[in-house]
């Protein structure tokens, strides 16, 4: 295991970059800290699996460095690099039984045939594939299918990153919590650095410590689960999570406070109106949004119920925006009034969240 | 309950199909088969003679030596056919421009005419004026393919083998193309080499497509007919003369209508009997999985 820095990464597709536009990542700075789940999370497209193909090797980036407890490995093939990767399809060798597609990446590195079968079958016994030994891979289930695949990896036991590139694709639903959980016991026993790609954010918040949370070849913000739905950094952090997103309205920052629509909007850290050079928005997700006689006039259109909390589509001067609205608050049937939690009210310039400078 | 008329009528529909079939495949058949179990001494009367064709073609040397020919020219191009296809397959590029260019070239044998093939390859490789033959004589062999059996053997073996290898390159080729690049980087991982690779890879997985390639050049191989008619006519002798080759030879040459009637039935019956066996086999392994 070890703790894996990727230092100022750039990658594009195309032989002579030159444009921003030609790099699939654009500048990625981070560190994946030694034993720890991580979630990368993202639309399609948004460079996720370019961002992996780096850490493991199969690609060269065209700018940076990665490391791996501070060696440089960028210029490592990827079975130097002692990472496992899960695909989301199940990757099995047919021909092979079970047995031998797990002992074969430890054959490849020469290892002697006593300590393959031993680690073979404790790696077997970890994931319940014991049963299945002598079978022949081809014929089995996919979720057997890309437990071996995960087992191909675990079996090293000096690996230094597992990584999963949507797994659960072409698992069946109910298969899919099962995997989940017990993947999750396994990281808990044995601690290995796990990063996680998904473009499903409940995957990704059940399943990681931190997530990362990747928009057109960028990382926009790492963070636990209630840091990206407490304090997105980015207006795409507030509507890819939660659902539904977060409220955007457009407004004005001046001496005297923000302003939607020229109505003025409290918050706890307004910035300064020098902080703001752009496109500026405020943003306050649905759930901090709360009914208020005190508070501003808002014009009620829609309301759907959900079953334990409904759903208010409102519309502030000339907004629409969306309340959430747990059991037993009453909505008002006219004259409705919010008030937006003025913690949880941000203001984005350019899609980035500012806050007030800390004096 | 409701009453159910029975009406048959349905059966009215499928007239046309088995009038089809009548006429393209039963009715012929049979007329070969009526030919084969009759002799004839013209003036279109026909008598009885129960086996003796049969009889008489299998146990003649002349079926036997065809037939071994036959079965050595197949094994010997499927031999070279099929991993030079392989081999092929696997040099050619995977994306990019060369990839339409490559498909072209490998498809252009298979647009030839089979009896411009045989007129190409004859020119080609004759030793007087043929680039082929004066470039082989000029290295110093002595080759002359009218003339003598081996030259002769091999002119037909080559030049099969440029006519069909493609079919076997673009099956194989389509079989690659198929294997998404997640075993290419699970591979790597693994620390696979590239022997590893087709082994426990490539191979497996065009497994599919070379049945087919092999079922159809098996086939084809074995029925060959127009390129070593036109090359060689069968000679020099009966070096080449094939199974197809020999049976037109009495046919239409020796007019010998029993004869090549039971002959007909009896290369009919091996070809199907052959291919089954190469099916059933290679769709047992499939099976084993």
């Amino acid at each position: 295991m070890a703790e894996i820095r990727l230092d100022k990464i750039r990658h594009s597709y195309e032989d002579r970059p030159a444009a921003e536009a030609d790099f699939a990542l654009k500048m990625v700075d981070l560190t994946w800290k030694d034993g720890g789940a991580y979630a990368l999370l993202g639309p399609s497209g948004c460079g996720k699996s370019t961002l992996l193909n780096i850490i493991s090797g199969l690609l060269s980036p065209t700018e940076g460095d990665v490391r791996f407890d501070g060696r440089s490995v960028t210029d490592l093939a990827p079975d130097q690099r002692n990472i496992a990767q899960v695909f989301q399809f199940p990757v099995v060798y047919d021909t092979m039984t079970v047995y031998q597609n797990l002992a074969f990446p430890l054959r490849n590195r020469g290892m002697d045939r006593s300590r393959i079968d031993e680690l073979v079958r404790e790696t077997a016994q970890r994931l319940d594939l014991t049963g299945v030994l002598d079978r022949r891979a081809a014929g089995l289930t996919a979720d057997n299918k890309q437990k071996i695949s995960l087992a191909r990896g675990l079996v090293r036991s000096d690996v230094n990153v597992i990584m999963f590139d949507e797994p659960l694709t072409v698992i069946d639903p109910h298969l899919k919590w099962q995997l989940r959980s017990q993947l999750k016991k396994l990281h808990q026993r044995y601690n290995f650095t796990m990063i996680y790609v998904t473009h499903d954010q409940t995957e990704a918040l059940t399943f990681a410590d931190q997530i990362v949370v990747m928009h057109e070849g960028e990382v926009v913000q790492v963070g636990t689960s209630e840091e990206l739905f407490e304090r997105p950094e980015h207006t795409f952090v507030g509507h890819f999570i939660g659902s539904p997103g977060m409220n955007l309205f457009p407004c004005t920052v001046g001496d005297d406070g923000v302003r939607v629509d020229g109505m003025p909007i409290a918050l706890d850290a307004p910035p300064a109106p020098g902080q703001v050079n752009g496109t500026s928005q405020l943003g306050v997700r649905p759930e901090f949004i709360r009914f208020d006689t005190g508070g501003l006039a808002v014009e009620l259109t829609d309301v759907a119920d959900i079953g334990r909390y409904r759903i208010v589509d409102a519309i502030l001067g000339r907004h629409p925006f969306k309340i959430f609205c747990p059991e037993g608050v009453e909505i008002p049937s006219d004259n409705a009034k919010v008030r937006f939690d003025p913690r949880h009210a941000n203001v984005y310039v350019d899609g980035w969240r500012v806050e007030a400078r800390s004096r | 309950m409701i009453e159910r008329t029975p009406n048959q009528k349905a059966w009215w529909l499928v007239t046309p199909v088995l009038a089809l079939v009548a006429f393209n495949a039963i009715i012929p058949l049979m007329t070969v088969v009526n030919y084969s179990v009759q002799e004839t001494f013209g003036n279109n009367q026909f008598f009885w003679s129960g086996v003796i064709w049969y009889e008489d073609v299998l146990n003649s040397p002349r079926f036997h030596e065809a037939l071994l020919r036959q079965l050595m020219f197949t094994a010997q191009i499927l031999l070279i056919e099929v991993p030079l296809g392989v081999i092929v397959a696997l040099a050619m590029p995977r994306k990019g421009f060369w990839v339409s260019v490559c498909l072209v070239l490998m498809a252009l044998p298979l647009l030839i005419p089979w009896n411009v093939v045989g007129a190409m390859w004859n020119i080609f490789a004759l030793p007087d004026i043929g680039l082929l033959g004066r470039a082989v004589n000029a290295l110093g062999v002595d080759y002359n393919f009218t003339q003598q059996p081996g030259s002769a053997w091999v002119t037909v073996v080559v030049m099969d083998v440029w006519h069909w290898t493609s079919l076997v390159v673009l099956l194989a080729y389509a079989g690659l193309r198929s294997i998404p690049d997640a075993f290419y980087q699970a591979a790597r991982i693994d620390g696979a080499s590239g022997w590893q690779i087709f082994r426990y890879i490539q191979l497996p997985k065009m497994k599919r497509v070379l049945t087919i390639a092999v079922l159809l050049r098996f086939m084809d191989s074995f029925m060959i007919y127009t390129e070593p008619f036109v090359l060689t006519g069968g000679g020099p002798g009966n070096t080449t003369t094939f199974l197809s080759i020999d049976l037109v030879k009495i046919a239409l040459g020796q007019f010998d209508l029993g004869r090549a009637a039971a002959m007909s039935l009896i290369y009919f019956l091996i070809i199907l009997l052959m291919s089954w066996i190469f099916y059933t086999l290679m769709m047992r392994s499939e099976g084993q999985k």
